[in-house]
């Protein structure tokens, strides 16, 4: 059987071709999977949000953490913890959401629009590593959200049970949301085939630790690229995907969804890089790992869905005509709060190791 | 005495991070590293074997102690 590199391989090429799959079944252009977007899109359909072509419960976000809840109770992997920081850590992804928002996608839509030919995507993805280059640099400094402890079990329930319940409204009481009737929230592939990609993407996500900000984290801080080979597996399967549709024209203007304002992909990533690295994971890894008992990750999630409704209530997300003013203030706003964060906390693990060492 | 790291709790990198610091300043030796999530498990024993330790997992209570020797 598969495992370790073979595996986490598998599982990114298995990803990047549902992408597609649910692109070509009615999912928006180089948005066939996107965490932010789908989260968004949901807060929209819980109308957290006015943006009327951004109102969907995209039934892939329910799938995804039932397929990982399910795959960590049956693995024995379920650990229900928490107390890491929780509120913090919440700002954090608020923050995060409002920077991948400005760049248009977390990093998987990032590898999708990359593996059409956007040229806007690549500028992202150097935003990422500049990002992600400075979290580690806080975290060599000794930046830490600090231990998180084991809770009683019940708690890691309460995510999957949220979702799982907004699941049974969808297919039972589906009037109470709203739906767009137009722009990329109405285009959907179908409800079971998204409810099937998505527990299939959990269920991999889960056994392998899938994650988007950690394959660059760890290649840079220990020349470990196991989580590479499942990024790069998901670039390869969407970017043979897109040649064979020919949906992949190279350039930076007219690219779906997408803006081509380089500076703000740029910095929108690198706010989202640096945000996302202090809490450990991409919010695909969130998801996973709130699924998996974290309830600190849970919070995390409900600061990415809260990040998008602001994000849209106050005009801060781009749109493919640019990013307005307020967005670019939102993202240097958020920057100066993220270094705030880092700072306060550098050298938080030196006293923490201490003071381990003086109490026993 | 066996320098013990204690990794329960924290999110990646830090298991990592710490386990790679005290491997590098012992050089050889003995190193126990005690990790309550797969991902910290999976993590340090690929980091150890890639500097040439040898790893033994003990699976106790939901908690990994990791033994490292070189």
């Amino acid at each position: 059987m598969l495992k370790g590199k073979g595996l986490i391989t598998v599982a990114g090429l298995t990803v990047g071709a549902l992408a597609i799959i649910l692109m070509v079944f009615g999912n928006p252009v180089n948005m066939g999977l996107c965490i932010a977007c789908f989260l968004r899109d949901t807060a929209g359909g819980l109308g957290l949000h006015s943006a009327d072509k951004l109102q969907y419960i995209r039934p892939e976000i329910p799938a995804i953490i039932l397929g990982a809840f399910a795959a960590a109770l049956v693995t024995r992997s379920y650990r229900s913890v928490g107390g890491s920081s929780t509120l913090t850590r919440f700002l954090l992804g608020f923050i995060g959401m409002i920077g991948l928002l400005v760049f248009l996608g977390c990093p998987l839509r990032m590898l999708l629009r990359m593996s059409a030919g956007d040229l806007n995507a690549w500028v992202g993805l150097v935003g990422l590593i500049a990002g992600i280059v400075a979290g580690i640099w806080f975290i060599n400094r000794g930046f830490t959200l600090g231990r998180a402890v084991r809770q009683n079990a019940a708690h890691g329930y309460v995510l999957p049970g949220i979702f799982l319940v907004l699941l049974g409204l969808l297919l039972f009481n589906s009037t109470i949301f709203l739906y767009s009737s137009e722009g990329p929230a109405s285009m959907r592939a179908p409800l079971l085939l998204s409810l099937g990609a998505g527990l299939v993407v959990g269920i991999l996500a889960q056994r392998t630790r899938m994650c988007l900000i950690g394959p660059i984290r760890d290649l840079i801080m220990f020349r470990d690229p196991y989580l590479m080979f499942g990024m790069v597996g998901i670039f390869i399967a969407a970017l043979i995907g897109n040649l064979v549709l020919g949906n992949f024209t190279v350039g930076f203007e007219g690219q779906p969804i997408a803006h081509s304002d380089g500076l703000w992909n740029f910095l929108g990533m690198a706010l989202a890089g640096l945000s996302f690295t202090m809490i450990a994971g991409c919010p695909l890894r969130q998801m996973i790992s709130a699924s998996e008992g974290n309830t600190d990750s849970a919070v995390t999630i409900f600061g990415i869905i809260l990040g998008g409704a602001a994000a849209h209530n106050f005009g801060l997300a781009a749109s493919p005509a640019g990013v307005s003013p307020n967005g670019q203030i939102a993202v240097v706003a958020g920057l100066v709060v993220v270094l705030i964060i880092g700072f306060a906390l550098s050298g938080a693990r030196v006293l923490q190791q201490r003071r381990v060492t003086e109490g026993g | 005495m066996v320098n013990t790291v204690d990794c329960r709790g924290l999110g990646c990198p830090e298991p990592m991070l710490m386990v790679k610091k005290q491997i590098e300043v012992q050089g050889k030796g003995t190193v126990v590293a005690i990790a309550d999530s797969e991902a910290a498990r999976e993590n340090i024993k690929r980091l150890a074997t890639s500097q040439g330790w040898t790893v033994q997992v003990e699976d106790r209570d939901e908690e990994w102690i990791l033994t490292l020797t070189k």
